[in-house]
């Protein structure tokens, strides 16, 4: 699972109103190479939480990420910018390890990649 | 497949580790999976500015749909019920990610991510009630509401359904438009029984001219009637939230001219048939008691 689908999951049990984002607890994880595409880079870009970017990818041993992105149309000039928003985006995955809804402590375990959202009968 | 798979049994359950590589090693069904993922893409209508996006695949299964996807671009999250059917999309490498899930529990993402989303052969399978504790109306309202949110403004969603009955499709598409969407259903080949195709295309935001639905595709092989010319209307029913959906009009088989019975005796004759000779006596109008 990439840290772009991660930065997009939600915890959805009900009545929980803050369950993004999920906290990560990494066992294992991959680097896989991606290819590298500016267009899409700048237009996902406005769509990224960024501070929940930043925190995932630290989690998974990642700090190249600046902390803040306070002028966004000069950062997303800069090559050197690109390449980590691009590496942390894209090309780290997180294969084993669990996602943790901040509200309520659910953890969703994630095997081969894939996170478990199914959710038990009582929190629908 | 004589009797429907929901008929059977739930999803997860159905789409076991045997039938999930059987389904995935059917050529038939890899080549049916890829033609209606190029046509709902299509039917997407993603800006053509070779951008990729971020788009939904519902009912994921093995990834046969993702593919199309990867095809042109854009990058995909797979949702899916079954893990055996996640699990050989990842023996097949697919490069969309992929998440455990049940569409009719919500579909768990932010609000407004999502550039587009598919389905395909999926969303019917949340009108059966799989467990005791289900309620399918509970879950289509989830589904939906959860949808809408997750989708940019502007963006589509379209599914392709095989409804069990025209009260399922109604059910469906009830629901899409109570949770904000319009949109309508497009009817590709639909005089054909083998080759007809139902895509319910969804919009978020407000109907407007841009939002006008494509019209579905008709045999041009074969020769049909002159006098069905106006089938465009009969292709696609749109609904939007003023007022009730409205029903597909049936398909109105019209009076069979002359003209009709000489092109289908020509056909006849091509394809080696014994055919009597056309004279001034074909397809004339007989009386009613004849």
């Amino acid at each position: 699972m990439r840290l772009l689908t991660h930065n997009m999951l939600s915890c959805n049990i009900k009545g929980v109103t803050n369950g993004f984002p999920l906290r990560i607890e990494a066992e294992k994880f991959m680097e896989k190479e991606v290819d590298f595409n500016i267009d899409f880079l700048k237009s996902i870009f406005s769509k990224i939480e960024w501070t929940a970017l930043v925190e995932a990818a630290q989690s998974l041993g990642y700090n190249e990420l600046p902390e803040e992105v306070v002028d966004s149309s000069s950062m997303l000039e800069s090559s050197d910018f690109l390449k980590k928003f691009h590496h942390a985006l894209l090309e780290l995955h997180l294969e084993e390890g669990a996602l943790i809804c901040p509200e309520t402590g659910r953890r969703f375990p994630v095997s081969k990649g894939i996170p478990n959202m199914l959710l038990h009968e009582d929190e629908v | 497949m004589s009797s429907r798979p929901e008929f059977q049994a739930p999803p997860e359950i159905f789409y076991n580790d045997v039938e999930a590589r059987k389904y995935t090693n059917s050529s038939h069904i890899q080549d049916i999976q890829t033609k209606l993922s190029e046509r709902a893409l299509e039917l997407l209508a993603l800006p053509d500015d070779s951008i990729p996006r971020l788009l939904l695949d519902i009912g994921c299964g093995s990834g046969l749909s993702g593919e199309t996807l990867s095809e042109s671009g854009h990058h995909w999250i797979g949702l899916d019920i079954s893990q055996a059917m996640l699990d050989v999309a990842l023996d097949r490498e697919v490069e969309g990610d992929l998440v455990l899930g049940d569409m009719g529990q919500g579909i768990g993402l932010r609000t407004g991510v999502i550039d587009g989303a598919i389905s395909i052969s999926a969303v019917q399978w949340l009108c059966n009630a799989d467990k005791s504790s289900h309620e399918p109306r509970l879950r289509l309202k989830a589904f939906f509401g959860s949808l809408y949110r997750s989708l940019a403004r502007g963006a589509r969603a379209v599914f392709q359904v095989y409804p069990e009955s025209v009260a399922q499709r109604e059910l469906i598409t009830s629901f899409a438009m109570r949770a904000g969407f319009s949109g309508g259903v497009v009817v590709d080949y639909p005089h054909s029984t083998k080759r007809r195709k139902e895509f319910l295309v969804l919009t978020c935001g407000p109907p407007s001219v841009s939002t006008a639905l494509p019209t579905g595709k008709v045999e041009d092989e074969e020769s049909c009637s002159d006098a069905s010319s106006d089938d465009g209307d009969e292709r696609t029913v749109s609904i939007s939230e003023r007022h009730r959906p409205t029903k597909k009009r049936k398909l109105t088989k019209k009076v069979r001219g002359r003209q009709w019975v000489l092109q289908k005796k020509e056909q006849m004759r091509k394809k080696g048939n014994i055919v009597p000779p056309d004279t001034k006596y074909t397809a004339r109008k007989r009386k009613a008691r004849f």
